[in-house]
């Protein structure tokens, strides 16, 4: 199972290895990663890779939530199916 | 890969322009709880609805949180008791409303449809007994939902049925006068009623359904009026095909969500309901929508024109997306439940007359429209009976869902709180259909029916 992780917020030091250690500690390996900065404002797309993921998926989207309460910014994770359901045919 | 503008563009219309699967509705059908012995049926019936649909909310929380779609409702549709009930001799059906209801609540759903009549030719022993046990069901149960249909294209309008339903409304309203009438708010008047609608106050699971599915209603009126933002001074044509994008992409997610529910609950998928179904919060409109195509006002002259044209581009896109299209598909328009449509009516720019009009080319009917609580039974049964014959003519389902608040007068306000809103009185005719309705009888099926 693949997802889609989304990380959008302001720009600061070590958001990336933050969100990166949440998902390294569960498990879940990173297949493609692109961020982008607009006046200020961080956007991070992440393409990961479940299958061998320790917890489980509420689990981890908690996990994940809780970690942006912290740091900052707004962190979402879903199933990849939603946005090629959506984009692709 | 997926790009990151399609990535965002998703996460957009879910967050900002609050696009969410509105309803998750699974039909039962309860035919096998028919018992002689009244007790018995509702044992049974509670039985089953809370086996069927144990799982219900627990999945419909998993699917949303898994996929970062808010899924706003779950809710159950069953067989009309009436003919459930039927078989059992008892001469009043409170009980059995009251039953569902309380199954509705230890499954944790907030409405169940299906108290319901199907009394478009004329009426059985039990289609009287549950329309007579209408007002005090609705009035001594919280979830249950009621409809009753008496008028299709094939069989014409059951006029006796629309006398009656004037004087059950009456007494629904009065039987919950302490809560604005609310009773009526979920009673639902019904033509060319379809078996597998997802949303209430209209949903039942047909005769002719399986024994369990699941239908899908969506919605996204908001994210229809941002696409629309993008192309203000483009002609229709653009308009439409902007529409039917925004549709598509909707549906898809409607498509994915009733698969995984049905893979999940281990229940066929029925239908995907294609609905752009308003709610009060700011920026879930569809009255918005028509705004945003150029009019000053929901309700001003071209309202009826763009709401053919909304309704139809919502349908054409939402075709390709799923495999089962179905429900009532299309743009709803209920006066207490569309922050635009108060409006409007509160600025004076919408009377029911004109609502009427664009009933022809919605999705359903005059839904939601609250009116004095001294109007007479009679008034509501001829609008009842206006609203059957656009639907039987136009081979439509058109509804009626008019709440006569008691003790209030044009220039008050109905609170029914949450998903249904508040809303204005509204003001009627002041001439009298008295003669009219109490003519009663069939009024034929029109031409447009004889097909074979």
């Amino acid at each position: 199972m693949k997802a889609i992780v989304t990380v959008i917020g302001k720009d600061k030091v070590g958001i990336i290895a933050q969100v990166s250690t949440v998902l390294a500690e569960n498990m879940v390996n990173i297949l493609d990663i692109s961020q982008t900065i607009l006046q200020d404002y961080f956007t991070m797309i992440m393409l990961v890779d479940l299958s061998n993921m320790s917890i489980s998926f509420s689990e981890l989207h908690r996990r994940l939530e809780e970690k942006g309460e912290t740091i900052g910014v707004q962190i979402k994770i879903q199933r990849e199916e939603v946005f090629k359901a959506m984009h692709q045919i | 890969m997926i790009s990151q503008s399609e990535i965002t563009e998703t996460i957009r219309m879910i967050e900002s322009e609050k696009l969410d699967i509105r309803t998750i509705t699974l039909g039962i059908s309860l035919r096998d709880c028919a018992d002689s012995d009244g007790a018995v049926a509702r044992r049974k019936i509670y039985d089953k609805i809370t086996y069927c649909a144990k799982n219900l909310v627990r999945v419909g929380d998993e699917i949303s949180i898994e996929y970062g779609i808010p899924i706003i409702n779950k809710r159950i549709a069953v067989t009309p008791i009436s003919i459930v009930a039927e078989p059992s001799g008892d001469e009043n059906y409170v009980a059995f409303a009251q039953v569902i209801d309380q199954a509705a609540q230890a499954v944790g759903v907030n409405f169940i449809g299906g108290f319901t009549a199907l009394v478009h030719k004329g009426f059985t022993k039990g289609d009287m007994r549950l329309m007579a046990s209408i007002p005090e069901a609705l009035a001594t149960t919280e979830r249950v939902c009621s409809s009753v249909n008496l008028a299709t294209t094939k069989s014409g309008i059951n006029m006796d049925a629309v006398k009656h339903m004037g004087e059950i409304i009456k007494e629904t309203a009065f039987l919950t006068r302490e809560k604005d009438s609310l009773g009526c708010a979920k009673l639902m008047v019904l033509t060319n009623a379809v078996e597998d609608n997802p949303f209430m106050a209209g949903a039942f699971h047909g005769p002719g359904e399986a024994e369990c599915s699941i239908n899908i209603g969506i919605s996204g009126p908001g994210a229809v009026k941002a696409a629309l933002e993008k192309v203000k001074d483009a002609n229709f044509d653009t308009v439409a095909e902007c529409v039917k994008k925004v549709a598509f992409k909707i549906t898809r997610l409607g498509q994915l969500v009733a698969y995984e529910a049905s893979k999940r609950l281990r229940v066929p998928f029925g239908i995907v309901d294609v609905s752009l179904a308003p709610t009060p919060a700011i920026g879930d409109s569809v009255a918005r929508i028509l705004e945003e195509m150029g009019l000053e006002s929901f309700g001003a002259p071209g309202s009826t024109a763009a709401l053919a044209l909304l309704n139809d581009a919502v349908k054409k896109g939402g075709i390709m997306a799923s495999s089962h299209v179905g429900g009532l598909s299309g743009a709803f328009i209920p006066v207490s439940e569309d922050e635009g449509i108060i409006a409007a009516v509160e600025k004076g720019a919408l009377n029911i007359e004109k609502l009427e009009a664009m009933t022809c080319v919605c999705s359903v009917g005059l839904d939601m429209i609250a009116i004095a609580g001294d109007t007479s039974p009679e008034t509501i049964s001829a609008i009842i009976a206006d609203e059957a014959a656009i639907g039987i003519i136009n081979n439509k389902t058109t509804a009626v869902r008019i709440i006569p608040v008691w003790g209030k007068k044009v220039g008050e306000w109905a609170e029914f709180g949450g998903l249904l809103g508040r809303a204005p009185i509204m003001e009627v005719s002041k001439f009298s259909s008295r003669n009219f309705i109490q003519r009663g009888g069939r009024i034929p099926a029109p031409i447009t029916s004889l097909k074979n």
